[in-house]
């Protein structure tokens, strides 16, 4: 009767909870690939514990999210829960984190609230506001005065917009159009006509991971190609994961982000290869929030000695410092957010493939959403 | 001359959905059967067209009534297992039914396909855009226009001046007179459900480029088709024709005049013209 409790201790588990289907399943994969590459390179017993990842799939849907939290809280009993694909799941498990005293560990949305929902979030994807904001310094100081910006109409998009306006009219620039499109935007034709008209040096656009192929492609059917207009945004547009379908039409496009798969650090070049060879693609910004997720439950389970109490494990997290493939990371001891470097890319070819090529990087960058109060 | 070219864009939607839709309206205004799974079969045209022109490496336009055909097929196979049966149901059975049949088709494509969105690879002479004094016009939408025009005037002729047409109209109207007279009812039923099967597939082939291609197609637009066929009616082929032009250029007109209210004056229109004509525009007030 007593030995029980004593023998689920020797096990740490792990509800992640991603979108596997829909939409938005591409982040799923790649958290999940890049959590299982982990968990092959170090091992899966991290200080006396042995680690159980409980894989759950919310199709980006927050009523499953927050259903399938409260499973994994309740009768799977985990220690942790992490992935959030999208910002309302990450939103919709922040009360039940709270409440049960579980560490939440945010891999992929990017709102940058999110962190401040629960004493007991800590993110290791990003905030549209550092990427947004960098670009937005960038393009003032590169020539781009006018800019018409078209964003997704919703949490990420308007941060992102909001960000950018601030920085990019702060410097002197001028934004021309501002156009929200629907999240279900069958048909970008309009909105772009409307860009095209308002005769800007550059576009800023933000579309979540997944449209951003459609977008170019309408760009150029569009012929603004042909306009010298160029396009620069949050890196989202021109992930990894999608950015060799997008065709030649993508060449130049200027963005501002956290990794790009072309990152030229040795650690970088190991992880592209083990992920390559283990899952026959490259890895995008997702695979990294994952990664350096599971690497932050990892070192904060050593630093603890295996104890795996929601405040612990939070108390260890705050401020701990690591090499990740993207360039150092942090996180924030006051906001338990994510702080890092931001790149300035350019997609260029390289070996017939399609690359977000650094040129500059800006950081080490706190979440400017927070700065800010 | 952004007018015109706005007028263009939205000609070019309106007849696209006209080809994606018509097929709805030919089963649920003739045969009085509520499709629902209509997008499925769009879906799978679109599908086929892509795993056709990137996998395959065929041309384009040999995809496309191939697209068609697989659609059409698909179409057939079904009605002949599945929706025969449920000619008879009442309309929440068959709603029932076939809103099922869309969740399995959504979820076996994303098993099969994967959920991401697929890149058709259309040719090169289609993606750019031509200017013809000072209007700019997409070879893309342009094709769309020639081919969807084109098959308006064709579906048009078919009901109205063949055999098959007056065979169709006849067993609509009174299936048991008609079966009296030596039409095969079954027959006719199985192929006019066919061929709107195969006008989705085709719509869907054509509007890959468009309108992306994913999984969730047949949920996403679904609306869309319903809009086209409630304000259109169900009675003709030319209500929804011209719903769909209406609603075209009402949609892309609506995005780029008020980027504010941006998807919202779609429905703003059908709700107004429902208002002003219940039964569609040419809907008779008499219909069954």
């Amino acid at each position: 009767m007593f030995s029980a409790p004593a023998l689920a201790q020797e096990t740490v588990k792990i509800g992640l909870i991603v979108p596997m289907t829909g939409g938005q399943a591409s982040t799923g994969k790649q958290i999940d690939n890049a959590i299982k590459l982990y968990m092959q390179q170090n091992g899966a017993t991290v200080a006396g514990k042995k680690i159980e990842v409980i894989l759950k799939d919310d199709a980006a849907l927050p009523d499953n999210t927050k259903r399938l939290a409260q499973e994994l809280i309740v009768n799977d009993k985990v220690n942790i829960i992490a992935g959030f694909g999208v910002t309302p799941a990450a939103l919709a498990a922040a009360p039940l984190a709270t409440q049960a005293k579980v560490p939440q560990i945010v891999m992929a949305a990017g709102t940058s609230i999110i962190t401040e929902k629960s004493p007991y979030i800590a993110r290791t994807s990003f905030t549209l506001p550092q990427s947004a904001t960098v670009i937005g310094d960038w393009a003032v100081k590169n020539g781009i005065q006018k800019v018409a910006v078209l964003v997704s109409d919703y949490a990420p998009g308007v941060d992102a917009l909001a960000s950018f306006k601030e920085h990019f009219e702060g410097g002197g620039g001028k934004i021309v159009e501002e156009i929200k499109v629907p999240l279900a935007n069958p048909d970008f034709a309009p909105f772009l006509q409307r860009m095209k008209d308002s005769k800007p040096d550059a576009m800023f656009v933000f579309v979540p991971a997944g449209q951003g192929g459609n977008f170019m492609k309408q760009f150029v059917e569009r012929g603004l190609d042909k306009t010298g207009i160029k396009v620069i945004g949050p890196g989202d547009v021109v992930d990894d994961d999608l950015l060799n379908n997008m065709g030649d039409a993508a060449l130049g496009i200027v963005t501002a982000h956290i990794y790009s798969a072309a990152h030229p650090s040795a650690k970088n070049k190991e992880f592209v290869a083990a992920y390559e060879k283990a899952y026959g693609n490259r890895p995008g910004f997702m695979a990294v929030g994952g990664y350096d997720g599971i690497h932050l439950i990892y070192e904060a389970l050593k630093k603890t000695g295996g104890k795996a109490d929601g405040d612990s494990l939070i108390a260890a997290m705050k401020g701990m410092a690591w090499e990740s493939p993207r360039g150092p990371i942090s996180i924030d001891p006051e906001t338990r957010d994510i702080v890092q470097n931001v790149y300035i890319r350019k997609v260029e070819k390289r070996d017939g493939q399609l690359y977000n090529v650094e040129f500059a990087t800006f950081g080490p960058i706190k979440d400017p959403g927070k700065i800010k109060k | 001359m952004t007018v015109l070219t706005i007028l263009f864009d939205g000609v070019a939607y309106g007849m696209l959905l006209f080809v994606l839709a018509c097929g709805l309206s030919v089963t649920m205004g003739l045969m009085n059967f509520v499709n629902l799974a209509h997008g499925a079969f769009a879906m799978a045209g679109g599908y086929a067209c892509v795993i056709l022109v990137n996998k395959s490496g065929l041309p384009f336009f040999a995809a496309l009534p191939l697209a068609f055909l697989a659609a059409a097929l698909i179409g057939f196979v079904l009605e002949r297992l599945l929706y025969r049966h449920l000619y008879g149901r009442t309309h929440l059975d068959q709603v029932l039914f076939t809103i099922g049949l869309v969740f399995m088709a959504v979820t076996a494509m994303d098993y099969w396909m994967g959920s991401q969105q697929v890149f058709i690879q259309i040719p090169e002479y289609l993606r750019s855009q031509i200017d013809v004094f000072g209007v700019g016009i997409g070879r893309y939408r342009l094709m769309i226009i020639v081919i969807c025009g084109l098959l308006t005037i064709a579906l048009q002729l078919i009901l109205a001046k063949t055999r098959f047409g007056s065979r169709l109209r006849a067993a609509v109207d009174d299936a048991r007179a008609a079966n009296g007279l030596g039409i095969n009812v079954n027959q006719v039923f199985a192929l006019t459900f066919a061929f709107g099967s195969g006008l989705a597939g085709l719509g869907g082939a054509l509007g890959a480029e468009i309108l992306g291609l994913d999984p969730y197609f047949p949920l996403k637009f679904m609306i869309y088709f319903l809009i086209v066929v409630s304000v259109g009616g169900t009675s003709t082929i030319t209500g929804p024709f011209l719903a769909s032009l209406l609603l075209g250029i009402g949609d892309v007109a609506g995005k780029y005049y008020v980027p504010k209210l941006g998807a919202f004056v779609i429905y703003a229109m059908m709700i107004v013209l429902l208002l002003w004509r219940p039964n569609g525009l040419f809907g008779r007030s008499a219909a069954r």
